[in-house]
């Protein structure tokens, strides 16, 4: 691997409880993430993927260890690293390309050269007949595509996803693994992506990093090497899932008391 | 069909049924006591005829605007400013907590003291029964904005000075017109209790000034003056509400 793109050198997160007690919300992690990578963290509730995200994409700083990107520590959020939510985070009161607006915007485009981007990037994500509709009127699939839209239109290097497909139907989520897919491979964005569902990860990672709870913490890291677009049913595919699932068994038990876990 | 139009019906046959019951009520009081409506309808012409009528209207509606606009002039930017800062917030709050029960008409004394007989006392009561309701719902505004919504903007790199006006007003306009739709309610039924008090004009004297001479049908008149013209101005207030709604993508 030449230089890495994000490196996370004994990066941990404590916080203290209301009680006042030191709580490890992750255990010190050592990762190297190369540029255009697309890396999955997945794992149960309490491992601290979410945590491992947000420290990556600033919007946490850590308690020891360091997390840089491209060299650089990372000091808060970036409009370099784009982090895109579960909940969508766009703004009921624009439209769509109001929404993708606002982040070149921010950036600092002027707004002839910004409407020819977002049209750009809106079309990308299929919502071209959706550019003057309210969010409230897409669904919840569309919204998630907007949201991608804006992240992308800002050409960051870095794309952060946190569980962004955790609130949809299982066919919208399959159709947006695909898109995400397609357009990660247009774009080369670094891609890190957090989710609780082992298949997701599976089908959509070229590296899983498999978490692990009380403390939170790194368990394993499989290689996928597989090149996609995957078949979701297929036998290769099948030899890494039945790995993955067997290590997360080895997990489950361990975290025994969290009886919420069932397959 | 039938039932849609009966639908639309009954709140005028209730309206009918109360003049009625009023009318046979008043039957048995002689007028002076407790006027029936036609007697008030007539108040009505005779007060709208001596020119009185309209003056009043207007200069009540004159201190209820201003006194409402001052309100809403200080009440949303320090509500946006609290709702941003909680160490202000908390300061602030037992100081908040201890004025805001007390009724505006308990100021009164003190603002006849300070500001004299006119327009300048029922405006302040008028103010701070619009105030209260106006900062309140803004801190609640601001305070309940999504974390989401300032995360996605710091993330982009937006200025402090854009995230304030493309995302913490915009997020919290819903909440604010809320409180704003309270406020006329509680302005205007401080407005009658203000001009009762101290002034020598308005809708509140004009009753005040009716008690004086025994005139129960212009008491009247003016009591259902109030209550039309409340009526009238929350629709206007709701209709715009609506109308913002609609263009904040149906939210509000």
């Amino acid at each position: 691997m030449t230089t890495p793109k994000i490196k996370l050198c004994a990066a941990e997160k404590h916080y203290s409880s209301p009680q006042g007690e030191d709580v490890i919300a992750l255990a010190p992690v050592n990762l190297e993430i190369a540029k255009g990578e697309f890396v999955c963290l997945v794992g149960p509730s309490g491992c601290g993927k979410t945590t491992l995200i947000n420290l990556m994409a600033g919007f946490e700083k850590t308690t020891a260890g360091t997390v840089t990107i491209d060299g650089r520590p990372v000091k808060g959020t970036d409009p370099d690293h784009i982090m895109i939510f579960q909940d969508y985070g766009l703004y009921p009161w624009r439209t769509v390309l109001g929404n993708v607006l606002f982040a070149l915007e921010a950036k600092g485009l002027k707004k002839k050269e910004a409407v020819e981007k977002a049209t750009e990037y809106i079309e990308l994500v299929g919502l071209t007949k959706f550019t003057e509709s309210f969010p409230h009127q897409l669904s919840g699939g569309m919204k998630q595509r907007v949201a991608i839209a804006r992240a992308l239109a800002v050409e960051p290097s870095v794309l952060f996803l946190d569980e962004p497909f955790g609130a949809l139907d299982a066919f919208t989520r399959m159709y947006l693994q695909d898109e995400l897919l397609r357009l990660w491979q247009e774009k080369r964005p670094t891609v890190v992506f957090v989710t609780h569902d082992l298949e997701e990860a599976v089908y959509l990672g070229g590296r899983v990093v498999l978490m692990a709870p009380g403390p939170g913490r790194v368990q394993k890291v499989i290689d996928i090497r597989l090149p996609w677009p995957r078949e979701r049913t297929g036998d290769s595919l099948g030899k890494y899932r039945r790995e993955l699932f067997e290590e997360f068994h080895l997990v489950h038990q361990q975290a025994s008391g969290e009886a919420e876990y069932v397959i | 069909m039938l039932r849609s139009v009966s639908h639309k019906m009954l709140p005028t046959v209730s309206l009918v049924g109360f003049i009625a019951v009023w009318q046979f009520a008043a039957s048995f009081w002689p007028p002076e006591l407790f006027p029936s409506p036609l007697v008030v309808a007539k108040a009505f012409r005779e007060l709208a005829d001596m020119g009185v009528l309209w003056s009043h209207i207007g200069v009540s509606l004159a201190r209820f605007t201003t006194a409402y606009l001052a309100a809403i002039i200080f009440a949303i930017p320090l509500g946006l400013f609290l709702g941003r800062n909680p160490l202000c917030r908390h300061a602030i709050d037992p100081l908040v907590q201890v004025l805001r029960p007390i009724s505006p008409i308990a100021w009164f004394p003190l603002a006849v003291l300070w500001f004299g007989i006119g327009n300048a006392p029922a405006i302040f009561i008028i103010f701070l029964a619009a105030f209260y309701p106006v900062l309140l719902s803004t801190i609640s505004a601001v305070v309940g904005i999504p974390p989401v919504y300032l995360k996605v903007a710091n993330n982009f790199g937006a200025k402090p000075g854009a995230v304030f006006l493309r995302v913490i007003i915009p997020a919290a306009f819903p909440g604010i017109m809320v409180g704003l739709h309270i406020a006329v309610g509680t302005a205007w039924i401080h407005l009658v209790a203000g001009e009762m008090l101290g002034a020598q004009s308005g809708l509140g004297y004009m009753i005040v000034d009716a008690r004086n001479f025994l005139r129960t049908d212009w008491i009247m008149a003016g009591m259902l003056l109030i209550g039309i013209i409340g009526l009238v101005i929350n629709q206007a207030m709701r209709r715009a509400e609506q109308w913002l709604g609609r263009r904040w993508g149906g939210v509000a």
